[in-house]
């Protein structure tokens, strides 16, 4: 087993995920998140048009309704068109839009494969469950890991949890991803998923806090990172196996869940080794310089 | 006894890959068959295609009132989708006004969402302005003075007037003949001021018709320029009654057959093709115990899908991205198996011994790790709704069986396969 000095550089971990959070948020307040119409509100439409055929025409067909829409190509052969607009079209809108298509390529009823509609208000509240989801899944998971290990490994762990919430929202701001409800169903398997990933570590400080009374907090930290290292990495490989080949393979939806997913195992990964291990050294090294001077 | 050990091993991998052969290709023996699971799984709407429709009652109203009128529409629109054929539709009542309907495979999902949630209150006024009442207007552009409503309607069909045109015929119940006797009485008498009846559906005027009769007989024609199945939808309505709130529309999602069907294609094979790769780099870094693993692994998945079956639940995308979550945690906890393993045969202890006091070690690990992700599940159970809560259940189902394959199967197998071999390098040990 190599031993890692994981404390040795811990400032520039912090200093790194700090500065990524701090760019997201900062891109987030100057462009805003790219939101998706499950947030804004709006509709989406996929119509099988049996041709290629341009994304200026297809415009151009549908430019009457003012819906300022973005489409893109899909299916196998590219014959199929997304279109998406923040405007939330009622189920007659919706066929007066596919009437205009239907007529301008001489489409049948079922070329429209696929519509989805949300109200402006569904979005908010989308995000707000999400929101209290993560809270509370945070509250009862700190007391469980509170009453297993000790509350110091539950604030840790609990801190990495919201390191990986925010790094993944940083890159979206950053990268200008749009941000649906999928991204929302992956930010709560990460909070999982993450919390798993750390708690391995901490297990293991559990163990050797036990076993070597006389070893300090950065030291136990080292040891332990460096003793679970293989299993950390293999599992966060094999998962990744799985997710990236969703990603390579699945169609859109798909690949909307798993890359999120793909970046949040990697940063939980991350974080479970460079953030919440010396976050616990850290705080547990405070609080025994406290009690010493306390005692003197 | 080592012998003995080998051939119950073997047994057990034949058992295993059997069963799963049986699973997804079926078997047929004389009058026996079993279908295979991949037919026995109910799919859901997101997979087969459907529509599935959110309405939101514009209303006022609050606590124990709300409740009674939410039921009302909930049982009024689920006659409704009985009356139009539709099978399985499933309406549940989401938050506090709102109600969620899903209909499987609805072909023509438009007009089923267009016919579902109209208000369907249907009124007929005399017209008492200046301003003659055309169809297309809406009752708010002429003067009038309400005659009756739909509920006193007892009977709706379509029939076909003189011209061969299909119109709604209509049968008022006793009030109704009275209220409407008074009202072409009314209309009559007034023939100088015009003379004339609107009847409007949710405020659009459908028919405006001259009355030169008074009819008592309690019958009514709607004549309008609608096509067949426009009339019969019509008739359907107004036999049914007007719900009562208004329902706007706030989220629909229509999923056609094969756009479903693609997705669900595209998501297995790319399961497979994870749970082969993982196999594979299992079986390069870990040799027999990674062979163990990849045959858990598979006892694993069968797991899933037979519980998800037991359960009758349903299967969604969400929920395969679930299983496939509940996947790498199944793996982890032969990682964490396998990794104590080595550590074990490290400080010289024998292979038999590095397996017991490995498993022992590695319990804690394994519990509060998938202890901490089912609460997680858990609570995305409780507070998600639709997609997430698919999502949930199959994750949940999945650590637990990771759990049970993990901890038993693999534990058990291990301890078999000393009967071929103790080699400790086959295990991962460099000493």
């Amino acid at each position: 087993m190599r031993m890692l000095n994981t404390m040795k550089h811990y400032k520039l971990w912090f200093a790194f995920s700090g500065a990524v959070i701090v760019l997201g948020f900062v891109m987030m307040f100057m462009n805003g998140l790219n939101l998706g119409i499950d947030f804004t509100g709006g509709t989406m439409m996929q119509v099988e048009l049996g041709k290629e055929i341009s994304v200026a025409e297809i415009s151009d067909v549908i430019k009457s309704f003012d819906l300022n829409p973005d489409i893109v190509h899909s299916g196998v052969e590219k014959t199929e068109v997304i279109i998406k607009t923040k405007a939330s079209l009622d189920n007659d809108l919706r066929k007066e839009v596919f009437g205009a298509l239907k007529e301008a390529y001489g489409l049948e009823d079922n070329a429209l494969i696929g519509a989805e509609q949300f109200g402006p208000s569904m979005g908010k509240e989308i995000r707000n469950r999400a929101i209290i989801s993560v809270l509370i899944a945070s509250v009862v998971m700190l007391i469980y890991i509170s009453i297993r290990f000790e509350t110091v490994f539950g604030i840790a762990a609990i801190i990495a949890l919201f390191h990986d919430v925010l790094f993944l929202i940083s890159i979206y701001a950053i990268f200008g991803i749009t941000v649906n409800s999928s991204f929302i169903a992956a930010v709560l398997t990460i909070v999982g998923y993450s919390i798993n990933d750390t708690i391995v570590v901490f297990d293991r400080v559990r163990e050797n806090i036990k076993r070597e009374k006389n070893k300090d907090h950065f030291e136990i930290i080292n040891t332990s990172v460096s003793q679970t290292m293989t299993r950390t990495l293999n599992t966060s490989i094999t998962t990744l196996l799985v997710i990236g080949s969703l990603y390579v393979l699945g169609v859109q939806s798909i690949k909307e869940f798993a890359f999120p997913l793909f970046v949040g195992i990697t940063v939980g990964t991350y974080s479970s080794i460079f953030i919440a291990s010396p976050t616990w050294a850290l705080v547990r090294q405070y609080l025994a310089k406290k009690e010493h001077y306390a005692t003197k | 006894m080592k012998g003995k050990n080998t051939l119950l091993f073997f047994l057990i991998v034949a058992v295993i890959a059997g069963t799963a052969l049986i699973a997804i290709n079926g078997l047929t023996l004389g009058t026996f068959s079993i279908t295979p699971v991949k037919d026995q799984l109910k799919l859901g709407l997101d997979i087969k295609g459907g529509v599935v429709v959110v309405y939101e009652a514009q209303t006022d109203e609050k606590d124990d009132a709300l409740a009674r009128t939410m039921e009302q529409t909930k049982q009024m629109i689920g006659k409704r989708i009985n009356e139009l054929g539709l099978t399985e539709p499933i309406i549940t009542l989401q938050g506090e006004k709102r109600l969620r309907i899903e209909l499987p495979g609805v072909a023509n999902a438009q007009e089923a969402i267009a016919v579902i949630g109209k208000t369907a209150l249907l009124e007929f006024v005399l017209v008492t302005g200046d301003t003659p009442a055309s169809e297309g207007m809406t009752l708010d552009a002429i003067e009038s003075e309400q005659i009756l409503t739909g509920i006193n309607i007892e009977d709706a069909f379509v029939s076909q007037d003189e011209y061969n045109q299909p119109v709604v015929s209509l049968k008022f119940d006793s009030v109704g003949t009275t209220l409407f006797y008074e009202g072409t009485k009314k209309a009559i008498d007034n023939v100088n001021k015009r003379g004339q009846i609107a009847i409007v559906l949710d405020n659009d005027i459908i028919s405006a018709p001259y009355t030169q009769i008074v009819i008592s007989d309690g019958e009514a024609i709607v004549q309008g320029s609608f096509s067949y199945e426009e009339a019969n939808s019509l008739a359907m309505l107004i036999r049914g009654g007007a719900l009562p709130v208004k329902m706007t529309e706030v989220q629909t999602s229509v999923i056609g057959p094969t756009l479903g069907l693609d997705s669900f294609n595209s998501a297995i094979r790319a399961a497979i093709i994870g749970i082969i790769l993982v196999m594979f780099f299992m079986i390069v870094f870990y040799r027999i115990p990674g062979v163990i693993a990849s045959i858990a692994l598979t006892l694993y998945a069968m797991l899933v899908i037979f519980v998800l079956i037991g359960l009758n639940a349903t299967l969604t995308l969400p929920g395969i991205a679930g299983i496939v979550i509940s996947l790498g945690m199944a793996v982890d906890a032969n990682v964490i198996i396998f990794e104590r393993l080595k550590e074990e045969m490290k400080v010289g202890k024998s292979l038999r011994a590095s397996i017991d006091s490995g498993f022992h070690r590695a319990m804690s690990t394994i519990i509060d790790s998938n202890v901490t992700t089912f609460i997680a599940a858990l609570i995305l159970f409780a507070f998600g709704e639709g997609p997430i809560k698919g999502f949930a259940v199959t994750l949940m189902i999945g650590i637990i069986s990771s759990m049970f394959t993990a901890v038993i199967v693999t534990k058990s197998m291990l301890k078999l396969s000393l009967g071929f071999t103790d080699r400790k390098k086959l295990y991962g040990s460099r000493g």
